[in-house]
């Protein structure tokens, strides 16, 4: 358990070069708008579903309320940058810790519950926040919320993605993570064993918030618009597909999900009616014959060492 | 010195009472045998132990780590009191590996921050280096090293039963409670079982209270005995007085046809 060892190196190259490429196709213009649109969507698509992966995959809380974190950090992002023309930067860590903000205020009456009630709750909770934006003039109401600059490029989608999957990596394979892990396991026996689980699952909730918040304010700062309805209940559904596509519990599993569906999504959209049904075919089909997602409970473990994966690979 | 002391402890659930007026004292370094037929009351009892319920009156008081009384409990500050338990029907973390089970359970002696574990800062590193050692020591003394990073649920169930109270060790506990730790197992297990319990007693400097039904353990390593029947605390002392008890039969066997 070095700190900084041989496989952290690479990654680090790897993430190096993979921006160095984006950039460059970008720049010589061999990606086009409409192609870096997609990357847009992908990239937003893999923080929603790595932050809800933490909570409903790690932490074993069913929510359906993801979007409502989205929304407020897309309407905050919104508000600084367009109202009070502040940096981009500011409008992201804003965005972040208003939806954090909303998450442990949200979550400290709710993670009473467990299960169904907590996913309606969850619901509930999603549905409030829309209406308020549909109801506050000073965003826009049901209008929308129009003219937001456009700051969100490569660089900015890039190193947010880096960011929420490296910063939830660290924290599931730390001993919080790892509490919050054990209470999807089994609730009364990681309370046992000394581990508060109503902190933890507010942690989970606002780190997840958190996360989504930040997706928020980088949607809202590419499409120029937004508006409440963006944020409903069905994009909730979208985010939460994408984690059980991907695997319950499974960050790599989260980001494959999120590239898998956008695309196919993208390359339906040319076939026209017949194109949810297709999804929705897709989708099941992967979810009969893959019932754990597509990756299973894949994780990304810079801390296993080499025999531990010789032992699992022999035993399976 | 006298580590765990219940006075006039009672538990009802709406018109069903499950502990009736109980008080006892447990003396450090003993093992406590509690037995019952089924319903006497012996689980509820340790859930009043643990913190998960709370007593309907009367007092239980911990003089372990710190002095502490029942109103204080939660259940997850048992183990910082010093008391950790295993449950009857195994409790344990089936989808996390054997080593982060036990990991689980230096939850409390682990203390570096949320923005540590984030931003794996030098303090991340080092407190989870230690304890992983600390974890391996652990698996190492209960013979599970090889099965370290096998998954909880792919062991055997004697494995499981161990596992359990390894975990619930690694809490670093004065006071260890056994729901059951025998249930399911055969002859030549819970005759393991009974050498691992005297030995941990030993290693760990512990106080153990176990509920087991299995007559050939608790006979053999009890070394005071509390029966249970009907929620009320029927019979106290050495196996031997309990063995000849009236009362204690008459709960098991029933009266004799006169």
């Amino acid at each position: 358990m070095k700190s900084f060892n041989k496989r952290h190196i690479i990654m680090t190259i790897a993430i190096i070069a993979i921006y160095l490429l984006g950039k460059i196709l970008i720049d010589v213009g061999l990606i086009d708008s409409y192609l870096q649109l997609n990357i847009m969507v992908i990239g937003i698509n893999i923080i929603l579903a790595v932050s809800l992966n933490l909570i409903t995959g790690f932490t074993g809380q069913f929510t359906l309320g993801h979007a409502a974190f989205m929304a407020i950090g897309a309407y905050t992002s919104a508000v600084i940058t367009a109202k009070l023309n502040l940096p981009f930067i500011v409008g992201i860590i804003a965005a972040g810790l208003m939806a954090a903000i909303a998450g442990v205020l949200i979550g400290i009456p709710t993670l009473r519950l467990k299960g169904d009630y907590l996913a309606i709750a969850t619901l509930g909770f999603g549905e409030i926040i829309r209406i308020l934006a549909l109801n506050t003039d000073y965003i826009g109401g049901a209008i929308g919320f129009n003219d937001i600059p456009q700051y969100t490029n490569w660089t900015w989608i890039y190193s947010m993605v880096v960011l929420t999957i490296v910063l939830i990596t660290n924290f599931i394979n730390s001993y919080h993570g790892r509490a919050c892990i054990s209470i999807r396991e089994n609730e009364i026996a990681a309370e046992a064993m000394g581990i508060n689980t109503t902190f933890y699952k507010v942690l989970a909730f606002a780190i997840g918030a958190f996360f989504a918040g930040i997706a928020g304010a980088l949607y809202a700062n590419y499409f120029y618009f937004i508006k409440p309805d963006s944020f409903g209940f069905m994009k909730s559904i979208d985010i939460l597909v994408i984690v059980v596509f991907g695997g319950m519990g499974s960050i790599p599993g989260s980001i494959v999900g999120a590239i898998a569906l956008t695309v196919i999504s993208t390359f339906l959209q040319s076939i026209g009616n017949l194109r949810m049904v297709i999804y929705a075919v897709i989708l099941f089909l992967i979810m009969l014959y893959r019932p754990s997602g597509l990756m299973g409970k894949t994780e990304i473990k810079f801390l296993k060492k080499k025999e531990a994966k010789k032992y699992v690979s022999a035993k399976s | 010195m006298s580590v765990l002391k219940v006075s006039n402890l009672s538990k009802a659930f709406g018109g069903i009472k499950a502990v009736t007026d109980v008080s006892l004292n447990v003396e450090k370094g003993e093992i406590i045998g509690l037995i019952g037929p089924n319903g006497a009351g012996k689980t509820t009892f340790f859930n009043l132990l643990t913190g998960i319920y709370q007593p309907t009156s009367g007092e239980i008081e911990y003089d372990l780590n710190i002095k502490v009384s029942s109103k204080d409990f939660k259940p997850y500050k048992m183990t910082h009191y010093g008391v950790a338990r295993t449950f009857q029907n195994i409790r344990l973390f089936q989808n996390m590996t054997v080593v982060e089970n036990v990991l689980i359970g230096f939850h409390n002696g682990l203390k570096y921050s949320v923005a540590s574990s984030l931003f794996r800062l030098p303090q991340y590193y080092k407190s989870e280096r230690n304890t992983y050692e600390k974890a391996i020591k652990l698996l190492d003394k209960f013979d599970l090293l090889d099965k370290k990073d096998s998954y909880a649920r792919n062991l055997s169930y004697g494995d499981q039963r161990r596992l359990e109270i390894a975990r619930a060790l690694a809490a670093e506990p004065k006071l260890l409670l056994l729901d059951e730790p025998a249930a399911g197992m055969n002859p030549k297990e819970t005759a393991e079982l009974t050498e691992l319990i005297k030995w941990i007693r030993e290693q760990f400097d512990l106080t153990i209270i176990l509920i087991e039904h299995d007559m050939s353990l608790v006979m053999n390593i009890c070394e005071r005995l509390f029966v249970f029947d009907y929620g009320h605390l029927i019979a106290s002392g050495l196996p031997e007085e309990i063995r000849n008890n009236p009362r204690v039969i008459k709960a098991y066997l029933g009266e004799e046809a006169n």
